[in-house]
């Protein structure tokens, strides 16, 4: 086990004559829930962690030094690989950076599906993330429940655009492919059978004395520190915080859709903790199959994609978009310098700053209260690490 | 089985000259082996494949159904796999004490088979503190687990023995405060005697007698889980946290041993728990003159009883509920049950001092109760049980799926 | 109080620190200005304290490298949750030792992402209170986000690169 760069203060107390010493732990890279490649070195003092501190880069796959090389077009299947969990919004966050850069403009119906794709997706990436707090906790009927439903999301994506995970659904300039004949009406049928399904996971797990006791006032994150951590999405909310780029700050079609935004209120401790972050999410899933159906009806006829030269050369400049992504808001900062291939891609992602609050939110919890935390922060790997 | 012997040396069956504690040895070996290869190791293994296939249902999928008829071989194929496994000490591991901890474990699940009943007639040993060996047999486990934890030369064993010890020994304290309550009640240690004095109807039993032998009932289960490191209370091999907490750097057989004591302690959790609260191996037939038929009627009932309340609740309630934390745990023990177990052990003696014969309507009164409470749960969930067939058309839009799932 | 345009926000910044910041370059939300490297932990300050800007959030930080110009750009987006406006700033270090001063003591979130920007391009934030590799590890030489990067040979006995499998 490497230490290097952790060098952490081992205390010796001499209690009496008994000395003692903090224990030092190193949880991961590999391990069951640490959520994709992650390392913790934690110091704890018995069950009670003094400092839990990163180790991130397991990961990197150097995915922005890519873009350079691979051109506009060519990026589009890395950033699916930017976070796989949530592919959609990685796609959709590209492709409207460069359509900003080169001020193409988008069909009303690519918009459409682009939407549906991505609060799909977003369903997609919550109930892994719901199903995996649950498993982590303890409890794993939930997480199989929350699987067997995303098989239905799975069979949909497979038979939209060819792919269960990394999707490649969305191009520049629009949609890959147009919504599959009776493809809308069978995802009709599985919000008919999913958002009932959302009542019995709250029956089951979300409320159940054991579970909220594990998370209630666990690692409170309090409004400011929220945004001075630059925590986003569900993070963000859990904490009070009353803000979605959907509906601040939006883009594509979302003006004209009808949703909610929930944030957390402190229903089982306190405003800020792990319960907030778990409960936005389980709403947040509700909202977007309102969302779905909205579109549904409303989804125009036209072109999928816009004209857009293989050659694609946007004019020099730079732009930063962001995109509600399922762990918050995702931010794209793209230069271009005229060429066939960008000139710089950075991707500031949600998990990266939310496994940046951890040492500070995680002293004196216990061992399993950072796994609880983890959990609830939703971090995934390579979103992290890129 | 100490009559059984006697008689067996009156009729002459054992040749002259062999002395008497020679026979007895013999014929401990012979029915200890008897239990622990033909009952014990069998229901270690078969319990597996219970809890697999209970648990693949719970979660929407089918569980173990390959290798033999509804995966029953399941657990015997695992069994021998893990027998042939490599066998792996870790370099750094203190060598001794790693490979002498499964077995450390295995004695103390294995050694409380001696004084469990199985039926009137079929007791191994029936000591006249039978139920203070089994309680005290069972914290072996302890010393195996620590062990373990400390042996593996791994931080996160460390902390899942260390859990684990002051998990089991906390949860003593209330499970054997109650077991007092039964004890005051039957005058006597003995597990035949306390069988003895139950009756085999549902209102004769030791659980109905008074509300304080009631509460001691759940008190002694959720103690009993805690020992057996079941979820709610299974922190020592917290999956999610400690990989498999004590047991990480164990494969193959030593592997096997631990989760066999640990599967296997669940069906000890409910023989005791059958014996001291629900009858027992109780029949409402004498049967004098058919042993046979009479012991396999006992034993059936003895079964029964012990495994629904030792296994199958627990696989339910492991399948369902999150785990707790340590200091939850260590709070739920020492500062709400113990205080319980004590109220039920006072209340207990002072009842048995006011009515020295029980009060019937109570027992009536609490029979009822735990009728309406389980008739109104099998209303609840007709509709479930009504549903619980898997097919294929519920797991795939792909219409052209029609097939069943193979049973 | 109302959110400001880039505009209104540059030309405050002008009045207050006159020649150190740039010209507003650029349009709409992504109009920024180059502001000197010595001033920037001011203009953070004044940006984040002041009651009108109220800029409590740093959104996003980013190093670029321009080999061309010589300099290494460090890009900073800021956003107000209070006011619901934005600002974009970009700060100019020479490439051969570009060094910037930090503002990790305004935003926490600034911490993890000048790491990450020391560790892939290479510049050293003066006052960040840990600077060390974030993704690479610890002894990797070199900053591989560097255009002109050519990563080594081998890095403790694993070879870098790989024999084409298409080639006959």
């Amino acid at each position: 086990m490497s230490l290097a760069g952790f060098e952490v203060e081992v205390q010796r107390e001499v209690d009496g004559a008994l000395a003692t010493e903090d224990m030092t732990l190193s949880m991961g890279p590999q391990h069951p829930s640490t959520h994709g490649v992650l390392r913790f070195v934690v110091r704890a003092d018995g069950e009670v962690m003094k400092e839990a501190i990163p180790d991130i880069g397991y990961l990197h796959r150097s995915i922005e030094k890519i873009a350079e090389k691979v051109g506009w077009h060519g990026f589009i299947p890395y950033t699916d690989r930017v976070d796989y969990v949530a592919a959609m919004f990685c796609n959709h966050g590209w492709a409207m950076a460069v359509e900003k850069l080169a001020g193409i403009e988008v069909p009303r119906r690519a918009e459409y599906c682009r939407v549906i794709a991505d609060e799909l997706c977003r369903i997609h990436s919550h109930l892994l993330s719901v199903g995996s707090m649950a498993m982590d906790i303890g409890a794993f009927t939930p997480f199989t429940h929350a699987i067997r439903e995303r098989e239905y999301l799975n069979d949909l994506f497979e038979e939209l655009c060819g792919a269960r995970l990394t999707f490649h659904y969305m191009r520049i300039g629009g949609v890959g492919w147009d919504l599959p004949p009776g493809w809308a009406e069978k995802v009709r049928r599985f919000l008919d059978r999913f958002e009932p399904i959302i009542e019995e996971y709250d029956r089951l797990i979300s409320y159940n004395k054991i579970y909220a006791e594990r998370l209630a006032n666990v690692a409170v994150i309090t409004p400011e520190e929220a945004i001075d951590y630059n925590l986003v999405g569900p993070n963000l909310r859990g904490s009070g915080v009353r803000y979605d780029v959907r509906r601040d700050d939006p883009y594509s079609v979302y003006p004209e859709l009808e949703f909610d935004v929930p944030v957390g209120r402190g229903e089982m401790g306190t405003v800020g903790d792990c319960f907030d972050r778990y409960i936005v999410r389980m709403r947040e899933m509700q909202q977007s199959c309102r969302i779905i159906r909205q579109c549904l009806d409303r989804l125009p006829d036209g072109p999928v994609i816009a004209k857009v030269p293989r050659n694609l050369k946007p004019p020099p400049g730079d732009c930063y978009v962001r995109i509600e992504s399922a762990r918050g808001d995702m931010g794209w900062y793209v230069v271009s310098d005229g060429t066939a291939f960008p000139h710089r891609c950075k991707i500031r992602t949600g998990s990266f700053a939310a496994i940046s609050i951890i040492p500070k939110v995680s002293r004196n919890l216990m061992i399993a209260d950072l796994i609880a935390v983890i959990a609830s922060l939703d971090l995934v790997a390579p979103e992290i690490d890129r | 089985m100490q009559a059984f012997v006697d008689g067996l040396i009156a009729r002459g069956a054992v040749p002259a000259g062999v002395p008497v504690w020679a026979v007895y040895l013999g014929a401990m070996l012979v029915f200890g082996g008897i239990v622990v290869f033909g009952f014990v190791l069998p229901i270690a293994g078969i319990t597996t494949w219970v809890e697999r296939r209970i648990m693949g249902r719970m979660q929407s999928r089918i569980g173990p159904n390959r290798t033999g008829p509804i995966g029953f071989l399941q657990w015997l194929a695992d069994g021998i796999k893990n027998l042939l496994k490599e066998d792996i000490v870790p370099k750094a591991a203190d060598a001794p004490l790693f490979k002498l901890a499964p077995y450390i474990v295995m004695t103390g699940f294995v050694g409380t088979f001696a004084a469990l009943p199985f039926s009137s007639a079929l007791i191994v040993a029936d000591l006249n503190v039978g139920i203070l060996y089994v309680t005290a047999v069972t914290a072996l486990v302890v010393v195996g687990i620590l062990m373990a934890g400390w042996a593996s030369n791994n931080k996160w064993s460390l902390l899942g023995g260390v859990r684990s010890a002051a998990q089991i020994v906390s949860y003593e304290i209330p499970a054997g405060l109650s077991i007092f309550p039964i004890v005051l009640l039957t005058g006597s240690l003995s597990m035949q005697t306390i069988i003895a004095r139950q009756g085999w109807a549902p209102w004769a039993w030791n659980l109905f007698e008074n509300p304080f032998t009631f509460l001691a009932f759940f008190v002694f289960f959720i103690s009993a889980l805690a020992e057996g490191n079941r979820t709610p209370f299974d922190l020592p091999e917290a999956e999610s946290e400690l990989v498999a907490g004590f047991a990480t750097e164990y494969s193959g057989m030593r592997n096997l041993l631990f989760f066999m004591a640990e599967w296997g302690n669940l069906y000890v959790i409910g023989a005791i728990a059958t014996t001291l609260f629900l009858g027992g191996w109780r029949i409402p037939w004498a049967l004098d003159d058919a042993p046979v038929l009479r012991a396999v009627l006992e034993l059936a009932t003895f079964f029964a009883k012990a495994y629904t309340v030792g296994v199958l609740l627990p696989i339910w309630l492991r399948w369902t509920l999150p785990r707790i934390r340590v200091d939850q745990m260590m709070t739920m023990c020492w500062k709400y049950l113990v205080p319980l177990a004590f109220v039920n052990l006072l209340g207990t003696a002072a009842w048995m001092v006011a009515f020295p014969a029980g009060v019937p309507a109570v027992r009536a009164a609490l029979v009822v109760l735990v009728a309406g409470l389980a008739l109104a749960f099998l209303w609840r969930v007709r509709f479930h049980v009504r549903n619980a067939r898997l097919t294929r058309r519920h797991l795939s839009f792909n219409p052209l799926s029609t097939a069943r799932v193979p049973w | 109080m109302p959110a400001l345009e880039p505009a209104a926000i540059h030309a405050q910044l002008r009045r207050r620190f006159g020649e150190a910041v740039g010209d507003l370059v650029g349009s709409g939300r992504d109009a920024s200005a180059t502001v000197a490297p010595a001033v920037l932990p001011d203009v953070c300050r004044f940006l984040k304290t002041d009651p009108a800007l109220a800029f409590d959030c740093l959104s996003n930080l980013s190093g670029v490298d321009y080999p061309k110009r010589n300099v290494i750009q460090v890009v900073y987006h800021l956003f107000s949750y209070r006011h619901r406006h934005w600002c974009v700033l970009k700060v100019d270090a020479n490439r051969d030792a570009p060094v910037v001063p930090t503002v990790s003591h305004l935003w926490s979130h600034a911490n993890w992402q000048e790491r990450e920007v020391f560790d892939l391009l290479g510049v050293t934030f003066e006052g960040h209170p840990d600077l060390r590799r974030i993704l690479m590890p610890e002894d990797w030489p070199g900053h591989p986000l560097r255009k002109d990067f050519v990563e080594p040979e081998e890095y403790h006995g694993i070879v870098t690169s790989r024999e084409s499998l298409l080639k006959p």
